[in-house]
């Protein structure tokens, strides 16, 4: 186990080196000139070269990276070029805005696409499933900025259920926190159902129904737990998928997290925000991966890890 | 030292020379007005730094204004200049030396009185390269500007402390624009123990003699301004509080607007529901229409061939249909026919342009050898409405024999290409280019039209370079004297019709303003639409619903 768990750390930390330098190299090989961002229209050729060699972007590739590098292992993500903010801060600030919007996704995601998945198996093959799978697909595929409006337009302009976007109390987080949810509840939805019907077709479920347990019963005490357990694993890989779709949610519903701090930036050409973003994100999904990896054994114990 | 000038004579003077004919009265105070209340501006981006040497973008360009004040202003709404922290000033008969005489009593927000030590403070400051001021460039006619910017002195050698209340300010050259650079931001005042208390983060913590001081700022939700009580002009600002809420959709505050819960969307009316607000009346009757100091136009290529030839970039002129793109925009803007746009003094209404003929475009390819046209590229910037424009363009250009081929990409990619010599053969500047950093003529010549911008990484997409012309560009600006300002401004109409005899460019539209407010906010039309306050001049507005 420690041995596994060490390798993996290793791994992990491979993997975001991989990351930072694929990101850097991208981001250095833009056409655009940041300096030319920073200095605005009316800055003279001079001004212009200063302002390069202050930021040290007159430096070669290799040199700008491993200052970065070195920079990164003391915590620091260097100043936005646009805002002049220590960029270590700029995301401490809107990092709790976007692991409550996960968190909701989650919750959201969760409820919807398993009761989907539950009733779409105990119903298997009927119109109902059928209608279920079809509105799972949908999901799945519906673009996040549309749902997102669609939503915004019903539920809050039209109904004034829930505020027009913006952030702070719980009514401020269910719109954004359904529309991330959409696309996830349709995969859970599919998963849910196989599982379940895999579970359901067991002796020991039969036996259960034999013994004169209501329908209910069964499902619920006996078919639910072990039906559950693979789509637990699933979550921690899910922060990927989620973290794709906050960026376009965060700017719909004006949620101050950091999917909106990155799609900013990347109009913008700010690069240590970008290079910021990519590598906490990263690193969450790397952290999602490996905990769903460790978690994993302790719910399947059938699940080994070498 | 001959004095020729003081101040009322200037304030008088200079109200002739930028002779916009702008209705509002701004000295005497707005009758109807009120104190108190607050307001809510929504934003969809972040806002940038609040420093003054810093920050230009559009979004903080006007709350700067209110955080901080500078030597010259505008009246509110118009673009004449007036004095500000400046009581008055004089100016040398060589037109090389302003003296300036500032007003007493005037009191940052930390309680200290700003002096002449702050004035030279603030423009050693943005000069100095550490400072990495975008500005900087403003400032190079102010003597010792070469070395400060070198890196090799800390103090600009022309300005000079005379007393607590007097600072003097020594050009290299005569500088008709100077007035206005001591009205633009980068020159505004700021204390130099707040600099030194917060660094770099001073972008975070403002502190100004402004009409408004920051109260909060919750990154990338809202940033609050409250009024500064002890505001030197007194009566201002009528507000006592702004909040601005960040990252809003433009379509999101529209929505909001309806509902009465935003005053100002700050980004304006997202083009896709312009038409619904309009036809609506109620709405309509909530949008003030001004004009603004932009052009947006269709840069060539002069050193890409065919675009050396005079023959082809006017073939190109007179194939744009600028109606039928305007009214594609919804009528957003006004037909263009020269550089300058109409609210910009030395704009000639008299210059016919180019007429809409492709039948005499085609005749003029021909001459030039090319009776099939040629194929050639159409930079654009990617966001609406701009590849839309560019289709246009481009569905012109075809009717003459032209193949353009659009290259639409994210706006950094447009001008790095725009400022590579063989880059980009014809650029649609909108999204982009120009809008004049202060109002004068000379705003529209240098960095785009001028030598000095067509140089590698320059706004000077056409890579026009006329020496004669920029001979005749620094003769006007020597022309300092207020009193001559007319004979100036014909000077400037003049270098503009001849750029255009040459065609480099060929102008489309100038963009017209469209502010949307709620039905409470009061005060004059002018002030939502203010030429050098953008979205709205926030220290003369007042809301209806006070006491």
């Amino acid at each position: 186990m420690i041995a596994y768990l060490g390798r993996r750390l290793v791994q992990s930390a491979m993997i975001l080196l991989g990351v930072s330098l694929i990101t850097f190299a991208l981001l250095y090989l833009l056409p655009a000139d940041p300096v030319r961002q920073i200095a605005g229209r009316s800055a003279t050729p001079a001004t212009v070269e200063n302002i390069r060699h202050q930021l040290g972007l007159d430096q070669p590739f290799i040199i700008q990276y491993w200052r970065y590098l070195t920079h990164l292992v003391q915590g620091d993500l260097g100043r936005s070029y646009i805002q002049r903010s220590q960029v270590t801060e700029l995301i401490l600030s809107r990092l709790p805005a976007t692991l409550l919007l996960m968190l909701g996704s989650i919750v959201c995601e969760l409820i919807i696409g398993l009761t989907m998945g539950i009733v779409a198996a105990v119903r298997r093959g009927s119109a109902t499933d059928q209608s279920l799978m079809v509105a799972s697909f949908v999901g799945v595929s519906a673009p996040q900025f549309v749902v997102g409006l669609l939503l915004l337009y019903i539920f809050a302009v039209r109904l004034s259920w829930f505020p027009i976007g913006g952030y702070g109390s719980f009514s401020h987080l269910v719109l954004p926190s359904l529309t991330v949810a959409v696309m996830s509840a349709g995969w859970y939805a599919r998963m849910m159902r196989s599982s379940m019907i895999d579970v359901l077709r067991q002796d020991y479920i039969r036996t259960a129904r034999a013994k004169g347990l209501a329908r209910a019963t069964v499902l619920v005490r006996h078919a639910l737990p072990n039906a559950i357990l693979p789509i637990i694993a699933m979550i921690g890989i899910d922060i990927g998928i989620l973290m794709g779709g906050i960026v376009v949610v965060e700017s719909v519903f004006g949620w101050p997290g950091i999917g909106q701090l990155v799609w900013q930036a990347i109009q913008r050409v700010d690069i240590p925000i970008i290079m910021g973003v990519t590598l906490v994100s990263a690193f969450a999904i790397v952290l999602g991966n490996l905990l769903a990896d460790i978690v994993a054994p302790f719910i399947d114990p059938r699940i080994k890890l070498r | 030292m001959k004095r020729f000038l003081t101040t009322t004579v200037a304030a008088s003077a200079l109200a002739l020379m930028m002779g916009l004919g702008a209705a509002y009265a701004a000295a005497s105070p707005d009758p109807n007005a009120k104190q108190g209340g607050d307001i809510i501006i929504t934003y969809k981006d972040d806002v940038a730094t609040l420093d003054p040497a810093i920050g230009y973008d559009w979004q903080n360009w006007s709350m700067i204004k209110s955080l901080f004040d500078g030597l010259m202003d505008y009246e509110p709404g118009t673009t004449k200049l007036t004095p500000d922290l400046a009581e008055s000033y004089e100016i040398s008969a060589d037109g090389k030396t302003f003296t300036f005489k500032l007003r007493h009593g005037v009191k940052f927000h930390n309680g200290r009185e700003m002096t002449a030590d702050d004035v030279k403070y603030s423009l050693d400051r943005v000069t100095n390269p550490k400072t990495q001021s975008p500005g900087a460039g403003f400032f190079s006619t102010i003597k010792g500007y070469d070395d400060v910017a070198a890196g090799k002195a800390d103090s600009l050698t022309g300005v000079t402390v005379v007393d607590p209340y007097t600072v003097k300010i020594e050009l290299t050259r005569p500088d008709a624009t100077f007035l206005h650079v001591m009205a633009i931001n980068f020159s505004f005042v700021v204390p130099k123990e707040a600099i030194e208390k917060y660094g770099a983060d001073f972008g975070k913590h403002p502190v100004g003699t402004g009409a408004f001081k920051m109260a909060e700022w919750t990154l990338g939700q809202r940033l609050v301004f409250e009024r500064n009580p002890d505001y030197w002009h007194k009566g201002l600002p009528y507000l006592d509080k702004i909040t601005f809420e960040f990252g809003q959709e433009p379509i999101v505050a529209l929505l909001r607007l309806q509902k009465g819960e935003i005053d100002i969307p700050g980004d304006g009316i997202p083009p896709a529901k312009f038409q619904e607000v309009m036809s609506d009346p109620a709405q309509k009757a909530r949008v003030v229409e001004g004009g603004q100091l932009q052009t947006g136009y269709i840069s060539m290529n002069v050193t890409m061939p065919p675009f050396d030839q005079l023959k082809v970039r006017q073939a190109v002129n007179m194939a744009i249909n600028k109606k039928r793109i305007v009214q594609m925009i919804n009528n957003r803007a006004i037909p263009a026919n020269q550089p300058l746009p109409p609210s910009m003094p030395g704009y000639d209404k008299d210059f016919e342009g180019y007429p809409h003929d492709p039948a005499k475009a085609k005749e003029l390819l021909a001459e030039a050898g090319f009776p099939d046209g040629f194929s050639t590229e159409l930079y654009a910037m990617n966001t609406d409405p701009n590849p839309r424009i560019a289709q246009a363009i481009q569905q012109d250009l075809s009717e003459i024999g032209i193949k353009a081929s659009i290259q639409a990409l994210a706006q950094a990619n447009v001008i790095a290409a725009g400022g590579q010599k063989d880059g980009a053969p014809m650029i649609w500047s909108g999204g982009m280019a120009w809008i004049a950093d202060f109002p004068d003529p000379s705003n529209f010549y240098g960095p785009i039209l001028g030598c000095a911008g067509a140089v590698p990484g320059g706004w000077n997409w056409s890579w026009y370079c006329n020496k004669a012309l920029d001979a005749e560009a620094d003769k006007a600006d020597a022309i300092v004297d207020p009193a001559k300002s007319e004979e100036r401004y014909k000077i400037w109409s003049d270098i503009y019709n001849k750029v255009m005899a040459d065609a480099p460019w060929a102008p489309v539209f100038n963009e017209q303003r469209f502010t949307l407010k709620s039905a409470r906010m009061g005060g004059a039309d002018d002030l939502y639409v203010d030429p050098v306050h953008i979205p709205i001049n926030y220290d003369h507005v007042y809301v209806k619903d006070v006491q």
